[in-house]
């Protein structure tokens, strides 16, 4: 039975990732970045992804540097004090360049960070701008060899003549130190701007996608990529959609889908033939023609699709919406969840400002029963599918006292303001969460502002 | 019974229209995505680059200094002289 855009209700609680039917309250935890209202353009966050443990939080920004974030292993004695995370890594992953034959200005901002599952000590992650893909390996130093017998501690070498003992260097710890490498540059693979990621289960290769192609890598090939979808027609004025996002399913290697800006997905299976061009399936909801409008394209236009983690279902998110498909059904979404509809009878002047054209993603919880998706004046949406609820909640320096509860925001569509609701007028249109990301395992939320990340977790009792 | 209440967004859209009359036919078309696959590019004319180039060449063979630091109409800039995107090698505010 299907359910579609059941009303909203205005709960304080939810059913937690960990089930029992037990409602998780969201309570600040902490804030990363500068509180100064004059941002920076390469303050701006453009990606956020925890790796498969949880223990390691990324981001990527406009200036294209990465931050890594590692959990403080929890404190036992303590169980009330939630392990925080603090800052373990920072690099410069991408430069600005100039591509002088295309006349091309490459812009240095991280469109998205993959981790790789870890295989050993160190910790690999993927991070791309517009078309350079970067693997880069993030390893612990906490040794150091002493005791050489040519050179001093401070590297200068010793005169040899006044050598008179042998000794055999140990090493001895020192104050850890992490370094980031990269270990693979892939280059030269796109044309068009890549906008998507996703590295296979297979743990060797990964997909990029651009605007009108795909590709497939292996992590130890730099020189070549094997090209897997090409929508590109032959004429370009014939160009009517284009590819939005890409992602391997979670567990089966030979299937991945891909979505685009009329609203479809594309699900194919690299078995069927080496070139995926025709699809396996084809997910995409009717239209009413009767409804359709000047802006039903464009908001139809899917700016996310993820793979719930038990692989059975695949989300998208359009501009106004969130949907959840069954892999098995490809005529419609089992479940549809309004995201902020107050906005559709403000489309004309999202249109003139742009912000029609935002990009909003998309996250499921560790056991696919709540979703999560950002929205404007740093409101964030989490929709519970197992409870039917949903609530919105704010990301805002006025709540960020230790442990606050975030109190549940309303927005009021229209007639007359109940208090505490906030009018669809009122709302800043500049602050808007694109980004965000759940704990693979726990109640833990990265939420991305303009400039700041934001950190919540379960309140525990 | 027929809905009487006209959609929001036939409102939204009827607006719109009204502001911009020219608005493409072609709703969310080809316009748009052609300018979303043509976002960095920066338009070049060879000929003007190498008409400035050979002019710089000229000019520099009996006054060299003053021309250097004036910036006319038809300097077309050399790779050299492209102003340099300001590279973030300030520390993320988020690693503070």
């Amino acid at each position: 039975m299907c359910r579609c855009c059941y009303p909203p209700s205005c709960p304080t609680s939810m059913a937690g990732a960990g089930g029992g039917g037990n409602d998780v309250q969201w309570c600040f935890s902490q804030v990363k970045g500068a509180i100064d209202d004059d941002v920076a353009e390469a303050d701006i966050i453009s990606t956020v992804e925890f790796n498969h443990s949880g223990e390691l939080l990324a981001t990527g920004d406009k200036g294209g540097r990465v931050v890594i974030f590692q959990q403080e292993t929890e404190n036992k004695s303590q169980p009330q004090c939630r392990s925080e995370y603090n800052v373990y890594s920072t690099f410069q992953s991408h430069e600005p360049e100039f591509d002088y034959l295309k006349s091309l200005e490459i812009e240095e901002k991280i469109n998205k960070i993959r981790w790789l599952p870890q295989k050993n000590a160190a910790q690999f992650l993927l991070s791309t701008n517009d078309k350079t893909i970067k693997l880069w390996k993030i390893s612990e130093r906490d040794k150091r060899p002493e005791g050489y017998n040519l050179k001093e501690e401070d590297g200068r070498y010793r005169d040899a003549a006044t050598i008179t003992t042998l000794r055999v260097p140990v090493f001895r710890p020192m104050d850890l130190m992490v370094e980031a490498s990269p270990r693979r540059v892939f280059v030269n693979g796109h044309t068009y701007h890549i906008n998507s990621i996703s590295v296979n289960s297979d743990n060797e290769t990964y997909l990029s996608a651009d605007d009108l192609r795909i590709n497939l890598w292996h992590l130890e090939i730099t020189d070549r990529s094997f090209n897997v979808v090409d929508i590109k027609p032959a004429n370009m004025e014939e160009l009517t959609e284009v590819i939005t996002a890409t992602e391997f399913h979670p567990h089966q290697c030979n299937t991945f889908v891909y979505s685009s800006s009329k609203g479809t997905i594309r699900l194919c299976d690299m078995r069927a033939s080496a070139l995926c061009d025709k699809h396996s399936k084809l997910f995409e909801e009717p239209e009413d023609p009767s409804n359709r409008s000047f802006f039903s394209e464009i908001i139809s236009s899917i700016s996310d699709v993820k793979f719930s983690h038990n692989g059975r279902y695949m989300m998208t998110r359009d501009y106004l919406s969130v949907k959840i498909w069954d892999l098995n059904m490809e005529n419609r979404p089992v479940e549809t969840y309004q995201v902020h509809e107050y906005l559709r009878s403000k489309l004309c002047s999202l249109y003139e400002n742009d912000c029609i054209f935002d990009k909003f993603e998309c996250c499921w919880n560790g056991n696919d029963s709540v979703v999560m998706t950002g929205s404007y004046n740093n409101f964030f949406r989490m929709l519970d599918r197992s409870q039917r609820r949903d609530v919105t909640l704010e990301a805002s320096r006025e709540s960020c006292k230790p442990r606050q509860v975030l109190k549940p925001r309303r927005v009021c569509a229209g007639g007359k303001r109940k208090k505490d609701e906030i009018s669809v007028d009122s709302l800043d249109f500049n602050k808007k969460i694109l980004h965000t990301a759940w704990h693979p395992q726990e109640n833990i939320i990265a939420v991305a502002t303009t400039n700041n990340l934001y950190i919540f977790q379960e309140k525990m009792n | 019974m027929q809905d009487a209440v006209v959609s929001p967004e036939k409102t939204e859209e009827a607006k719109l229209k009204a502001r911009y009359p020219h608005l493409g036919t072609k709703p969310g078309g080809s316009d748009l995505l052609r300018k979303r696959l043509q976002k960095g590019q920066k338009y070049f004319d060879s000929g003007d680059y190498n008409m400035a180039k050979a002019k710089m060449k000229n000019k520099q063979l009996p006054t060299a200094a003053a021309e250097k630091t004036e910036i006319t109409g038809d300097h077309i800039p050399t790779p050299q002289d492209l102003p340099q995107r300001k590279q973030s090698l300030v520390a993320s505010k988020l690693a503070v």
